[in-house]
């Protein structure tokens, strides 16, 4: 097998790893934290603006995590660096 | 298909390219500020009947102005232009992609990287102007110095995340649209652009809650040690 069908395997494989992966703990995070704020605004109706003003902050924080993941799949797929490399390379 | 509009060039001129993330930048930043100084030329007092725009404005500003006070009771209208211009600056920039031909100029990592840096000059000099230069270089130092090169890193890892997650969240919207029209055309995007719509402003909202937490942060530390 050459470099530069290695290099393309490796490369969607990765991607759809740290895709997959990437977007398991950010979810399970991301369903305990709405689930105890709506039980805190089930137990505490008058605080909900407070409560979800720190849900939407904490949110964004944990979505970030999973934003990471996306932009290196991304970077993977579209962007590759070493893709470029050994396509740049005059016969692979 | 185009990853960021900074791969989009209308003009080159040496090392100097016109790309879209310019343009789109230099149109909003026109707009807004016609917009803001059109709207604001005949201000009505508070015996007089107010226009529709004016209420309108006055909803946005006392929303925005709520929402650092809940943050930072003292601060009073400190923040407010610095908060209220990134949050205006990163809604309207999403929100303008309903017009055909625009590209949120928050899709290109140059733009996020511009705003976050922006921050974290912000948060100093807040600081700084809250309470001098020695007492916020002191709490660098505290509850020791061994804590300095933590302080740093967060300080750098946390303006590093606010531009990297504003980048991935505008750019996946377009991009997921993007894909799209070339699976299922006709249909399909269209949830997926109202999707990025409100992502968008819930971004803008979080970009500019996150630096007004940054800012409360420094500044009220030094009151408390």
């Amino acid at each position: 097998m050459d470099k530069v069908i290695m290099i393309g395997i490796a490369s969607i494989v990765a991607a759809a790893l740290c895709m997959g992966v990437g977007a398991l703990g950010p979810a399970l995070a991301e369903g305990k934290a709405v689930a105890q704020a709506l039980a805190a605004i089930a137990q505490q109706p008058d605080e909900s603006a407070t409560i979800s003003r720190t849900l939407l902050i904490g949110l964004a924080m944990i979505e970030s995590i999973a934003i990471y993941c996306f932009v290196i799949a991304i970077v993977l797929i579209f962007a590759n660096p070493f893709w470029n490399y050994v396509i740049s390379k005059p016969g692979g | 298909m185009h990853l960021t509009p900074d791969h989009i060039v209308f003009y080159r001129w040496g090392l100097f390219h016109l790309n879209a993330t310019i343009v789109c930048t230099w149109a909003l930043i026109v707009l807004l500020t016609t917009l803001s100084r059109v709207l604001t030329h005949h201000l009505a007092g508070p015996d007089r009947p107010r226009s529709r725009w004016q209420n309108a404005i006055e909803v946005i500003v006392q929303t925005i102005r709520d929402q650092i006070r809940a943050l930072c009771p003292a601060g009073g209208d400190t923040y407010l232009p610095f908060i209220g211009s990134l949050f205006l600056f990163i809604a309207s920039a999403s929100l303008l992609e309903i017009v055909p031909g625009w590209h949120a100029p928050t899709a290109s990592l140059s733009t996020t990287f511009a705003l976050a840096i922006s921050v974290g000059v912000a948060v100093p000099f807040f600081g700084v102007r809250s309470q001098g230069l020695a007492a916020y270089l002191k709490t660098y130092l505290k509850p020791t110095a061994i804590m300095l090169p933590f302080h740093l890193m967060s300080e750098t890892s946390r303006n590093l995340a606010l531009a990297i997650r504003l980048f991935g969240n505008i750019m996946s919207g377009a991009m997921i649209a993007g894909m799209l029209l070339a699976l299922a055309p006709f249909f399909f995007p269209v949830p997926m652009q109202m999707l990025a719509l409100l992502t968008g402003v819930i971004q803008a909202y979080v970009f500019a809650i996150l630096a007004m937490v940054y800012i409360a942060a420094a500044v009220q530390r030094g009151q408390e040690g």
